[in-house]
């Protein structure tokens, strides 16, 4: 049985293997580019793709951590918290409960209009964050499954889990944008490519190009199968440390029963920010079904499995 | 002579790796100390709150419960030797004592439908349930805090540096009072009473 510490130490190194992995494919991509687009082989020469490749990835992630959260905010017509209303303002203690238990400033505090249970995170790190909910989370949930839900919330922020995101999206985006233009190098270029590869070559040669150009056809279909696991991965983190802050697990379970009840879409957020909320916005129609296939392409893991690693953590085994 | 000139350069590369290493347990010890006095602040912002509240939510009760003088006088007196406690473990009794009187104000509030109905006691009663929360949650990170303070002086090779450099182990906040530490007595038997 892990308890809670140990499931945050194992997540944060698979996150970190799961970056790794990215940054080395968006290398290998411009390496296979550099060597046979533009001919240089294996021999030494000005790696231009591999350099442009790299330099692609760090800037259009450096560019969408800085201004993401404004736009985010905007993108789900949330609003600042009213502290006259009592249930806001129960919210609004609650966020400064949770900054006070992980020793993090307190983030601003945002409402959505929109009926369904759901939450989000956003911010650029510990120092600048938003944590926002929906009017429908306010309604159905009691104080201690808010605190839970908040705690999770805090969690992402606490964790770096909004410029993890943002930075793997970035990437993702990166290689999107690197796999067509190599496609289409290949497609024009292709005649270049066979003089040169003479010079070069043998067997290993021929095996990396197959292997180079399977990724470049595969890379759009991998680099989003990997993001959602990273995803997926930084929402056990989140509920496991969210757990933490509140030493109540229990509380973050019944709080996801409740939400999980609540099946219809929470239509204020959009698809972009999804891997940031404390369930899929889209319904639960693809995070629910439990077949590998399905649970693929799901930005957050199966309802079912974070509620019972949950009661798990309270030293309750899940009644099946 | 090439060799103890070797020798020599050993020696000195390991003093200085030695000296380096010590520099930065001994900078970590005392990053760890700093938090944990920050940490210590924390609930006493949270305490100073509590205390300020009290006297509002005594006088907004007061005219309603004018049966229960009693325990309205203990809930003041419990205020004001909070106040005035000195040092970890008295401040920790005498703010056990305030919750626990406090919490005997909350349930007996329950009686009185007229004080659940206003506004003004409702945010009152909510305002000191969160700052109740936020006390708890600032021990628990102070409690955390220093558990790494305390186990960083304690743990082999850095309790030398803890040691020559006099670093004193930190006091945890616990739950003094007997009845709270009690296990619950649940009989679920179903004899006839």
């Amino acid at each position: 049985m892990t308890n809670l510490y140990d499931q945050q130490r194992q997540n944060l190194r698979r996150t970190t293997a799961l970056l790794a992995g990215f940054v080395a494919f968006l290398a290998f991509l411009g390496i296979g580019a550099d060597a046979f687009l533009y001919g240089t082989g294996f021999s030494p020469g000005f790696p231009i793709a591999t350099l442009g490749a790299l330099l692609l990835g760090g800037f259009s992630a450096w560019w969408s951590v800085q201004g993401g959260d404004k736009a985010v905010l905007e993108s789900t017509h949330a609003v600042p918290i009213q502290r006259g209303d009592p249930r806001q303002r129960l919210v609004d203690d609650v966020v400064e409960e949770m900054a006070i238990a992980a020793g993090l400033p307190k983030p601003a505090v945002y409402l959505i209009p929109d009926p369904d249970p759901n939450a989000f995170a956003t911010g650029i790190g510990p120092e600048r964050s938003s944590i926002a909910v929906t009017q429908g989370l306010v309604e159905t949930l009691n104080r201690e499954e808010l605190q839970a839900v908040v705690s999770h919330e805090m969690s992402h922020v606490r964790n770096y889990d909004v410029r993890v995101m943002t930075v793997v999206a970035a990437l993702v985006g990166s290689i999107l944008l690197l796999s067509d233009w190599g496609r289409r190098g290949l497609w024009w270029g292709g005649g270049r490519r066979d003089d040169r590869e003479r010079g070069g070559g043998g067997l290993m040669a021929l095996v990396f190009f197959v292997l180079w150009l399977l990724s470049l056809i595969l890379a759009p279909i991998i680099a989003q199968l990997v993001a959602m696991a990273v995803s997926r991965q930084r929402e056990y983190l989140a509920d496991a440390s969210g757990a933490e802050l509140t030493r109540n697990p229990l509380a973050l379970a019944s709080a996801l029963e409740k939400i999980d009840a609540a099946t219809a879409p929470t239509r204020s957020i959009k698809q972009g920010v999804a891997h940031l909320c404390i369930e899929d916005p889209r319904g639960s129609a693809l995070n629910d079904r439990e077949g590998a296939f399905a649970s693929l392409f799901a930005t957050h893991p199966p309802m079912a499995k974070r509620i019972a690693l949950l009661k798990e953590m309270a030293y309750q085994k899940a009644r099946t | 002579m090439a060799a103890l000139g070797g020798c020599l350069l050993v020696l000195i590369g390991v003093a200085v790796a030695c000296a380096l290493w010590a520099v930065w347990r001994y900078n970590n010890l005392i990053s760890l100390k700093n938090q944990v006095a920050n940490a210590w602040k924390q609930i006493d912002v949270q305490l100073k709150r509590r205390h300020d509240l009290i006297p509002n939510l005594v006088s907004a009760v007061k005219g309603e419960m004018q049966f229960e003088q009693d325990t309205l006088e203990k809930v003041i007196q419990a205020r004001n030797s909070a106040v005035a406690a000195r040092g970890v473990a008295d401040s920790a009794d005498k703010e056990n004592q305030l919750t626990q009187t406090l919490s005997r104000l909350f349930a007996l509030a329950e009686n009185y439908p007229n004080l659940k109905a206003n506004e003004n006691v409702k945010a009152l009663m909510e305002e000191l349930t969160s700052t109740e929360n936020k006390i708890g949650f600032a021990r628990q990170f102070y409690n955390d805090l220093a558990t790494r303070f305390n186990t960083a002086q304690q743990i082999f090779p850095d309790n030398l540096i803890a040691q020559a450099f006099k670093f004193q182990s930190v006091e945890l906040f616990e739950i003094t009072v007997p009845a709270e530490r009690e296990v619950p007595q649940v009989d679920l038997s179903l004899k006839p009473k």
